[in-house]
């Protein structure tokens, strides 16, 4: 046991929770309308509330518990029954099991949220949580078995993900896309503008994101040490080349920079650095971040647009896309001179990290796209998916939420 | 007694408020209103995506005077509003049926001063 390691991964654990509410809630929340921004805001912190209670109860041992054929935990530690202040040697040796699982918590926690980006602005809220509970449960806790859990079959096979390229932003991702493709534009997309109502909101919720990602990525060491300092640095650099390319891009492009596309690159930036942070060195992670902002930039400009779909935040935009890119990123540039536990990518003669990452890379990606489309069919039949054209007119905070959050009048 | 609705450029508030204060104006209702004229509105960028037809921000005055008072005003604002591009604004000028002040009950042109 080392206390610096358990204060660390402590601190990290509440800077986790914190892109959740208020950080990712304030960016998605400035990107509605202003008829919408409590429906997001709301989601936001129900989802904090339903999954780590989901956690406590079941989800953690499904996804961490003893293997069951490498597919998903048992339910030996439901309750979190023997979770306790002895360390897990498999996760982390030196840190309270616990404190271990507090962490993992707020991970789980904050992929749900990320789908909000692909739904937000006409979904039931019934239908959202019903779908979050499931989502989690099947995709989110099964997907983290297999790459982190011990005896996980992805884990066995070499796969890299140091902080949730794969678990937490292609499965999230990629299941916004067919969230986004099933449920349908909103109303008027493409006949109106559909503008972000406070922008400084969005700014402070990334800004605050770039903040807590800290506690994501370098909190993912399990260890107040050297590889932490690493992933700190990697993901801070990859971050600022992000932000900087994407509103390069648009200057170039658009003719002016935005701080709203400098924001939305700096996210792409550390997307993609979550599953390379702690095994490349900051100069490739500095171009891992040219590199992303200018494939979300085309993903989001360029591609949504020619097909047409209403990926309303952009959640499969940056997240599935940045993820996408991150992870293969990982098997070209890790390195074990960056981290022995690690492994070379395919810059320092490991072609075959490159394939694993790869093959996690598809696996992953089918997964997500089968179980999100069957879990939207069952939340769908059960209570509708989505609000009445009414409704969606009027806007979510008045209808689903019954209040409003901008008074015109005293 | 007229009612004159200006609607000019927000960032011409201050020197139309100055020339009619000039003349003796000193009493006005200032609104920001969103409007679009022979410009056309303009186009935000958000994350690549150009969304035309934005309405612009303008400011509107409402002045109620005397008949005395109604070409000082027009020549007040047309000279703070105007900087000959499309976009000034347009001034509006109704008849005005009746005026009360409320503190006092006063009636008519004793009202509006």
């Amino acid at each position: 046991m080392n206390s610096g390691d358990t204060a660390w991964v402590l601190m990290s654990s509440a800077l986790v929770l914190l892109m959740t509410v208020p950080g990712l809630a304030f960016f998605y929340g400035g990107l509605v309308r202003r008829k919408n921004v409590l429906s997001i805001l709301m989601q936001c912190f129900i989802i904090l509330c339903v999954i780590s209670l989901q956690w406590v109860l079941f989800g953690y041992s499904l996804a961490f518990g003893p293997d069951f054929h490498g597919i998903i935990g048992d339910l030996s530690w439901a309750g979190l029954n023997g979770v306790g202040a002895l360390p897990n040697k498999d996760y982390a040796a030196t840190i309270p099991h616990s404190v271990f699982m507090i962490f993992q918590m707020m991970f789980a926690v904050i992929t749900p949220a990320l789908i909000i980006g692909a739904y937000a602005e006409r979904v039931k809220f019934p239908a959202f949580l019903l779908f979050t509970i499931l989502w989690a449960t099947f995709v989110y806790d099964p997907l983290a078995h297999w790459v982190w859990g011990t005896g996980g079959w992805l884990k066995n096979l070499g796969a890299l993900d140091f902080a949730g390229g794969i678990v937490v932003h292609v499965s999230s991702g990629i299941s916004a896309l067919i969230l986004a493709l099933l449920l349908g534009k909103r109303v008027g997309y493409n006949h109106k503008p559909i503008r972000p109502h406070n922008l400084p909101f969005t700014v402070l919720g990334g800004a605050l994101l770039w903040f807590g990602w800290f506690g994501f990525n370098a909190g993912s060491a399990l260890a107040a040490d050297g590889i932490a300092a690493n992933a700190f640095i990697t993901t801070n650099t990859a971050t600022a080349a992000a932000g900087l390319t994407w509103a390069l891009i648009e200057w170039w492009h658009n003719g002016s920079p935005t701080i709203l596309g400098t924001v939305t690159g700096a996210v792409a930036g550390l997307v993609a650095i979550t599953p390379a942070c702690g095994f490349v060195n900051p100069m490739n992670a500095m171009f891992m971040g040219m590199i992303v902002a200018a494939v979300c930039y085309i993903a989001v400009a360029v591609i949504k647009a020619k097909l047409g779909y209403d990926d309303s935040l952009d959640a499969f935009g940056v997240h599935g896309v940045g993820g996408t890119v991150g992870t293969i990123a990982t098997g070209i540039f890790a390195e074990k001179a960056v981290n022995a536990a690690g492994n070379n990518g395919l810059l320092f003669g490991n072609a075959h990290q490159l394939v694993v990452q790869s093959l996690s890379l598809i696996v992953a990606i089918t997964f997500a796209v089968v179980m999100t489309f069957i879990i939207f069919k069952i939340v769908d039949a059960l209570v509708g998916m989505r609000v009445e054209e009414k409704n969606e007119i009027v806007g979510l905070d008045l209808t689903q939420q019954s209040e409003a959050a901008y008074t015109v009048i005293e | 007694m007229k009612l004159i609705i200006a609607i000019i450029q927000p960032h011409k508030l201050d020197s139309v408020k100055a020339a009619l204060e000039d003349v003796g104006i000193n009493l006005m209702t200032v609104t920001n209103v969103l409007g679009q004229g022979r410009q056309k509105g303009h186009t935000e960028i958000y994350r690549g995506a150009k969304e035309a037809g934005g309405l612009l921000n303008k400011v509107r005055l409402d002045i109620a005077v005397n008949e005395d008072f109604v070409e000082p005003a027009i020549k007040a604002i047309t000279k703070g509003a105007h900087t000959s591009d499309v976009g000034d604004g347009k001034i509006f000028i109704v008849d005005l049926a009746e005026c009360v002040r409320i503190s006092s009950a006063e009636r008519g042109s004793a009202a509006i001063g």
